[in-house]
This record gives C-alpha cells, structure tokens and sequence, in this order.
C-alpha cells in the first residue's frame, strides 16, 4: 500500500520515506556491508553461486511470508504454515509417486488440502472467535499428529519432469524465485487493486468499523487463511521438487516463526491495516542475504541464530521508532486500504 | 486447592445449584476447573491408584514447574503481551548452572545467584524493548529466544556440559519427609503453591490491578496517571524470574540435556489460555492460570495412561485445545 506512492495527507508536508522504502534501504545497507566485510575476507558475495544460493533461499521463505502477509494484514497470524509446508510436500509427493503423468494431480491435491487447511484455520478464527494465535496454534498441533503417525520419513517420488520447478535456472535465477515474484505480483495488485484486497487492510485496521461499514469481515479472514495455507502449499510441492520425495521434517525448520519475522522485517504492521508485500519480499530478501553472507564468512550456526535475533529486533526498533514520528501517524485513514474501506 | 468448590451444586437450594451450573458451563475459568476434575476422574476410573496419595504427590512435583511458568506468562499475558522466550531462558539457565557449578556443591548458591540476575536481565531486556522501543513482544520475545537458543549452544559448544549439584537438585527431586518409596510432600509443590499464593496476592495489591487494566486498555491506564512502560517491564520481569524458578526445578527434576525447555513457552501459553485467559489482556485470574497448567499435564497424565501412541498426541492435545478456547469464546461473545 504505502509502494512509493505519497500519501494524500503527506502531500502537503515534505516527502517522507515509507516503511517499503526503508526495508529496501536497510537491503542495500546489509548487502553493501557483506559484501565489504565477504571482500575483505577475500571473497565476493556477488558470485555466481552465491548470487543463486541467496535466491533460491527467498523462494521458499518467501512464499510462505507472502501468504503470512495476508493474514497478518487482517490482524491475524498463522502458525501453522510450517506444518501445512510438511504435510503438501508429502501429500504432493506420494500422489505423483514417480509419475510423470500425475504431477498435475499432485499439485491440485496438494493445493487443495492446503486450501483445506486454510478454511478451516479461517472457519475456527473468524466463525468460533477463537484467537488466531490458538486456532493455528491448535491446528499446528493437530497436522503434526497426522504427520507423525502416518508418515515415518520421507515418504513418495517427484517425477524428474516437476523437479525442475526445484532445480532450473535462468541465468543465475532459480525458476522458483521467479514463480515466488509472479505470486508476489499476483498478491500485490490483489492488496492494492481488489475490492478483497482493500478489505483485508479494513479488517486489520479495526474490526468492527469494517463490519459496520458493511464489510463482510468473516469471509475476509477466511480468505487470507485460505491464500495463506495456499502459498505454504506451494511452498511445500517446492520442497517435494527439491529433495525428490516428501519430508515431514520439515516442520522443524522453524518457518512459522521466520515467515512472521520476515513480514514484520518487511514493515508491516503485527497489529494488523498496514504493510504491503512489496516489504515483505524485502524482508525475506534480508534475512536470505544475511544467511548468504553467513555462510560465506563461514559463521558459527550458533552464532548466526543470535544474530539473526538482534538484527530482527533492531530493524523493528527502527520501524517503530518511526511510527512514533507524529507525521507518519494515523496513516492507515489516508492510504491504501482505508479510504476504499 | 479450589477443588472442594465444586461440590458446591449438590446439597445447596435449587437457585444456587443453577448458578453453579451456569459457572461450570460458561466457558471461563470454572469450566477449565470442570475439565481438570473430569480428567483427573477418567483418569481414576483407568487407574484407580492414581487416588493413591503418593500418585498424586508425583503429579504435582511433575506439574509445578508447568505451574510456576503459567504464572510467569500470565503477568505478561494479562498486559497484553506474549513472552516466547521463556522455554530458551528454562534451557539456558539449566545449561549454565551445569556448566558454572559442575558439580561441585560450594557453588550451589553463587550460581543460583548468578542464574537470578541473568533472568532478571533478560526479563529488564525483554521488557525495554518492548515498552521503550516500541517493538511487539512477540518479535522482542521471538528475537530472545533466538539469541538464548544461539548463545548458549556457542558457548558450550553445542552439547551441555557439566553437572548440577546435589543440593541444587533438592528443590525439583526431593520432598518431605525424606523417605524414599514414602509419601511425601514435594518441595517443587511448595515451591509453586507459594508463587501462586503469592501472585494471587500480588494480584490484588495495585500493581496487579493497573496490570490487569493495561492489557484492557492502555491509553486509559496512562491517562488514569501509571507508568504503562514500568507495569509492563515488570511483568517480564516477573515472568523471566519464574522462568529461572521454574528452571531450578526442572533440572532438579529432569537433569541436564540438550534439548530442555524446548517448546516450553507455547504450553505455557497453552496453559494460560487454557485457563480462560483472554489473550490480548484485560482478563483472567492467576488460580485459572494455574488451574490450566495443572489441566495441560493431567491430560499428558491421561495419555500415558491411555498409552496413547506419542505421533498421537499433539493432534488430540491440539483438538482439545482449540475445543476448550472455541467453547470459552462461544459464551463470551458480546
């Protein structure tokens, strides 16, 4: 919402930078440290490999924080991603089981039980009234128990034919980026150019002025849950195409908690009515760079966690500093979502 | 504890009996209270020597640690906030009072000490950056739990080392009187039937009511003349203290290892919202805290009896979680 573009009150004053523009600053910062600091160690960080390892590392995180965007723009969150990622990688996998001909089937199952998921996270949120942080919660703990018992490694065949969605590139860009970026762009005029999209920012703003200004609030949450457990669905037929077969083990690789890092790094708003997926693929890009440049300097992992925790609660210092600024206050009513609202 | 209250409905006058009725079923804390005796019954009918005294001693030593950290999250909770970085905190303190005192009792109480002002300074941290700088809890507490996590695997090199002491094991294994194979009262017991009697107390005094109102309403709180950032600060710290109280008894219960205190913090977010503690703040009691706790380990109690298969588990623990809270949220509805 706030992409560049100067806000009808701001118009007045001089032009302030947005929170996009700070997380893309803050992404230039970091790259141009790493790569002196990569440099002096007698590097580079803009390689080849390094270029294409730091962009297949968006792809995955990124489509799970673009749909994590969602539902964090209604006020919401979903903790279950990581979960849903596991379950679509196995039920992608054992339905091509080596097929060349299933793949499609694969995918729309996959999808399909995602969007399942989705619904009924959404159901349980905006239908029971139950806090998101226990629905997903809840319904985390719940697939993981399916996983567990029905699943005891990794389980099912990716024909060759869709393992190129893992492993092609263009250049140095994975196709999978690519496909993340086209979701990206698809979310994006979803949020800046639909009647839904220009909801979800009146849901998360304030709940109920958005049903007494005729919203139909529980469909929209409904929605972001849905779309959100889609893109981890996607998510996971990326890791079904990576690794060959489907991994219930990859719900321990923490990418609730990283997607939900990576939005809020992006600027938007935990509280919900502001942010934009624009800063959200920054976000991701940030923490891909840093884990990139790690690797590279060949940092202890140990180390790189505590890093990983100061950088993310520094950069949300940063930001909330600025929405301190009394110029920046109370946008949510000038931009975006809420004079379509 | 608050157990004999429930017999209320049976010999009372038919009005009484209703609103008792009405209480059990109304979805906040007296329902939870219902589901704890409904557990802790099935779980009799199963196996009828879990009545036994020294049975339910053995719970409660396993359950108070769980109790203890409840509390903690509870003071944050109520504000408004989330502390996530309690389960690492648990882990680290462990780890650190292994490898600090390595056995050797002389340190026992130097390191207790030393474990006091590490969880008081992570709490003062969490507690800063969230009220000062303005950064949501969930990313200050996330970010903490991610350094903890790091930190201490850095600094012993990824596997814990050393040993706890004898006496620094007394508090989560031992009780009173010391016979072994007798009945006796779990020191742990004491230990968080006086946090919570403590907390009930603090509760009432108008630290805990300004608490309470600030995760209502913050505005009006600041308005009404408190100091929101030093209430809020002091429910981290509060928090991060029970954490390192809750910490001495799990590794005096459970020794060291790598993996302790690991997903801590979300059943001890479970166990407060289990208890009819809205999150968000503004509502909720300390006892409806604990009372959850007690609920989240009799139903782990519950399983072992029922040998449930362990892949079971956390989807049977994650239906009746979203159950209890769905059920809470039905009648709350305004």
């Amino acid at each position: 919402m706030t992409t560049g573009k100067i806000s009808p009150a701001g118009a007045g004053r001089r032009h302030h930078l947005g929170s996009t523009e700070i997380v893309y600053l803050a992404l230039v910062g970091i790259l141009l440290v790493a790569g002196v600091l990569v440099a002096v160690r007698g590097g580079t960080l803009f390689a080849q490999q390094n270029v294409s390892y730091m962009l297949t590392q968006t792809s995955l995180l990124g489509f799970v924080a673009i749909g994590q965007t969602l539902v964090v723009l209604c006020r919401s969150l979903d903790l279950s991603v990581g979960y849903v990622v596991a379950l679509c990688s196995l039920i992608g996998a054992t339905t091509m089981a080596g097929d060349p001909s299933r793949v499609w089937l694969g995918v729309v199952a996959a999808l399909a039980v995602a969007a399942g998921v989705g619904l009924v996270n959404g159901l349980i949120i905006a239908a029971l009234r139950v806090n998101p942080f226990i629905a997903t919660l809840g319904m985390g703990l719940i697939v993981k128990g399916f996983l567990d018992t029905r699943f005891k490694g990794p389980e099912g065949e990716v024909p060759l034919a869709f393992q190129t969605f893992g492993y092609t590139r263009i250049g140095p860009v994975p196709v999978s980026t690519i496909v993340m970026l086209l979701v990206a762009a698809a979310v994006f005029v979803l949020l800046t150019r639909t009647r839904p999209g220009y909801h979800m920012f009146a849901v998360g703003g304030n709940l109920d002025v958005a049903r007494l200004s005729g919203v139909r609030t529980g469909r929209i949450i409904v929605l972001a849950h849905v779309l959100c457990s889609l893109c981890a669905g996607v998510a996971g037929l990326l890791i079904a195409a990576r690794f060959g077969t489907g991994n219930a083990l990859v719900y321990s690789y923490g990418l609730d908690l990283d997607s939900i890092a990576a939005v809020v790094l992006g600027g938007t708003l935990l509280f919900g009515g502001r942010g934009s997926v624009v800063g959200t693929v920054g976000g991701v890009a940030i923490l891909a760079v840093l884990d990139t440049a790690f690797n590279v300097l060949d940092v202890n992992p140990f180390f790189k966690d505590v890093l990983r925790g100061v950088i993310i609660i520094a950069a949300v210092a940063l930001y909330a500093r600025r929405q301190l600024d009394p110029a920046s206050r109370r946008a949510r009513f000038t931009t975006g979502g809420g004079d379509a609202a | 504890m608050t157990t004999d209250l429930t017999a209320g409905p049976a010999g009372t006058a038919r009005g009484t009996a209703r609103r008792w009725r009405e209480r059990l079923l109304s979805g906040g804390s007296w329902t939870v209270l219902a589901l704890l005796v409904l557990i802790l019954a099935v779980i009799v009918v199963i196996n009828p020597s879990f009545a036994e005294p020294i049975s339910l001693m053995a719970f409660a030593k396993k359950a108070a640690p769980l109790v203890v950290l409840a509390v903690g999250q509870y003071f944050v909770i109520v504000s408004g906030e989330f502390d996530l970085s309690v389960g690492s905190l648990v882990g680290a303190q462990v780890v650190i009072a292994a490898r600090l005192m390595d056995g050797d009792e002389a340190l026992t109480w130097p390191v207790l000490g030393l474990m006091l002002v590490f969880g008081l300074l992570v709490g003062l941290v969490n507690g800063l950056v969230t009220t000062l700088l303005r950064v949501p809890s969930f990313i200050t507490t996330l970010g903490m739990m991610l350094v903890l996590f790091g930190a201490i695997r850095l600094w012993t090199g990824g596997a814990p080392t050393g040993a706890l002491s004898e006496s620094f094991r007394v508090l989560g294994r031992k009780g009173f009187p010391d016979v072994p194979g007798q009945f006796q009262v779990p020191y742990a017991l004491l230990v968080a039937l006086v946090v919570v009697g403590l907390a009930v107390l603090l509760m009432r005094r108008p630290f805990g009511r300004s608490l309470v109102a600030t995760g209502d309403n913050a505005v009006a709180v600041a308005y009404s003349g408190a100091s929101v950032w030093w209430l809020r600060t002091r429910a981290f710290l509060l928090s991060s203290f029970l954490a390192t109280v809750a910490a001495v008894l799990i590794g005096g219960f459970a020794g060291v290892t790598a993996q302790v205190g690991q997903g801590l913090e979300f059943m001890a977010i479970t166990a407060v919202v289990l208890g009819g503690v809205a999150l968000g703040g503004g509502r909720g009691t300390v006892v409806a805290a604990m009372v959850g706790a007690l609920t989240l380990e009799a139903l782990f109690t519950l399983f072992n009896q029922l040998a449930l298969p362990s892949t079971v588990r956390p989807a049977v623990q994650g239906v009746i979680l979203v159950a209890a809270v769905a059920y809470a949220a039905r009648r709350r509805r305004t």
